[in-house]
This record gives C-alpha cells, sequence and structure tokens, in this order.
C-alpha cells in the first residue's frame, strides 16, 4: 500500500509544480532577481505548502506509527555545522545560474527537454560523488 | 522595486498541492519528502528503492496528467549551455547532498516542523541564489 501512496504523492506534488509554475526555470530565476524584475509569486507557493503541511505535523507527531508503515523515519539532525552551510551556498550558486531545483527538475523530464536531461544527469552525477567521498548528511 | 509576471493566486494553489502531497506521504508512509534525499537515495540506497523509484515516476507523471486536465501547453524555457548546465546540475545534486535538503526537503518538509537547521538552510540558499542571479545578470 505504501509503493501505491508514493506514487500518488509523486503525481500531487509534480502537479502542484507544474500548477505553480515552479516547473519553469524562468519562473525561479523570476523570484530570486529581487534586484531587478522581481516576480514574488513563489514565495506564495510555499506559504500554500507550509499552510497545509505545517498543522499536520504538530497533530500527528505524537502518533506511534503512521497507517502504512511501522515507524516514522525521518532525520532530527538539529546540528548548525559547516555542512549545512557550504552545502546550501553550493545549491544556491547552482540554483541561481539555471533556475532548477532538484524537484522541477525531474518533474521537467515529462516535457522532454533536453536541457533539463542534461540538468537531471549531471545532478545525479553530483548526488553519487557527494556519496562515493562519503560527504553525505542525513537524508531529509 | 519592480515587480512582474506576479500569479499568486496559481502559485499558492500550487502550493496547496505539494503541501498535500506532503502531508500524505508523512500521515501515511511516515517519511518527510525531500526530492534531493528521495532521488538520491534511490540512485544510492537499497532502503525502500522501489518506493523512492515511484515517487520519482509519479513526479513526471504529475505534469503530463496536468496537461490532459488543462488542455494547455506547459511552456519552460531554459537558455543555457551544456556546460553551465552541467556544472549548475553539478552544483545542485552536490549541494543538496552536503547540505542534507533542498527547496523542499528543507523549505517545506523541515520549516513546517519549524527545525532551526532546515531555516538556516533556507535563508542560505536563498540568499546565494538571489546573489548568483544579481551577478549573472551584471556580466
Amino acid at each position: 500500500m505504501n509503493k501505491i501512496i508514493s506514487l500518488i504523492c509523486g503525481i500531487i506534488f509534480g502537479i502542484g509544480l507544474t500548477v505553480s509554475q515552479m516547473i519553469n526555470p524562468e519562473k525561479v530565476l523570476g523570484f530570486l532577481n529581487i534586484f531587478g524584475e522581481w516576480d514574488p509569486s513563489l514565495a506564495f507557493v510555499m506559504i500554500g505548502a507550509l499552510i497545509i503541511s505545517s498543522p499536520f505535523f504538530h497533530l500527528f507527531k505524537n502518533n506511534k506509527k503512521p497507517i502504512f508503515a511501522d515507524k516514522f523515519s525521518y532525520s532530527n539532525n538539529k546540528e548548525l555545522n559547516k555542512k549545512l552551510i557550504i552545502g546550501s551556498s553550493l545549491f544556491g550558486a547552482g540554483w541561481g545560474l539555471v533556475g532548477l531545483c532538484p524537484g522541477p527538475a525531474i518533474a521537467s523530464l515529462a516535457l522532454l527537454n533536453l536541457n533539463s536531461v542534461s540538468f537531471v544527469i549531471f545532478m545525479f552525477v553530483g548526488f553519487y560523488l557527494v556519496k562515493l567521498l562519503d560527504l553525505t548528511t542525513q537524508a531529509r | 522595486m519592480i515587480i512582474s509576471n506576479f500569479t499568486p493566486f496559481l502559485s499558492f494553489l500550487g502550493g496547496l498541492l505539494i503541501g498535500l502531497s506532503v502531508v500524505i506521504f508523512f500521515v501515511f508512509n511516515g517519511r518527510l519528502i525531500g526530492i534531493s534525499g528521495i532521488a538520491s537515495n534511490f540512485l544510492t540506497s537499497k532502503d525502500n528503492r522501489f518506493s523512492n523509484l515511484l515517487f520519482l515516476i509519479g513526479l513526471i507523471i504529475g505534469p503530463i496528467v496536468y496537461k490532459m486536465f488543462s488542455q494547455e501547453e506547459i511552456n519552460i524555457s531554459i537558455s543555457n549551455s551544456f556546460y553551465l548546465l552541467a556544472f549548475a546540475g553539478l552544483l545542485v545534486g552536490a549541494g543538496t547532498r552536503i547540505g542534507g535538503g533542498c527547496t523542499s526537503g528543507h523549505g517545506i518538509s523541515g520549516i513546517g516542523r519549524f527545525s532551526l537547521r532546515s531555516i538556516v538552510a533556507t535563508v542560505t540558499f536563498m540568499i546565494v541564489g538571489i546573489l548568483t542571479v544579481l551577478v549573472k545578470n551584471l556580466i
């Protein structure tokens, strides 16, 4: 059952990225272009997502177990360290260069855009290199 | 400040859907959605591999479902050289793994739980993203 939930959640997430236009790098770059012609729309994606998710996290975090799994499993890492800042900075630089982050990049494969295919291949190379060099921070 | 192409309603609606997906995944499967985590774990870890693959397939089906129901074309524009795309892809892949999350994992799942770590990460990648765009526009 939890496999079907994974598929459904992926589909809903992908529709959300499309409706919000976050799938379009131009839209993302407009959001990051605060000092030029700014498009604040993506702030509303975050507000929409948080309005729904935040209350549920707090309602369900004391539940003993999720409906289709044995236990809740997610990182509860609270450490503020160099890796967090360095990693997030590298990500921010790549994000600002092209306007793609992992979710929209993968969803945009649906559009058979050769540029997003190239990006996703190298993103996976990046994942693999970090694993190979053992620099990973616990996935969230 | 010049504001352009502002689509608050559609963006908010898309955000609600993303939030719904995060909630369902949490309540039913007990996991938090972070796309960089799901994608890199699919590549490098045996745990939940099939489940992660199905999520990624769903992510790709999403835009197709949207297109079927809305009868609208989805327009995206990526105007970069191959080398820049490759470099940016590497930065995003490596950066999200070193920092432990991306826009979804830190920005939504993490901030939704009021994790200070995720707030710091999100502020960091937003500032660096803004500065990158600023510098790129100056060159």
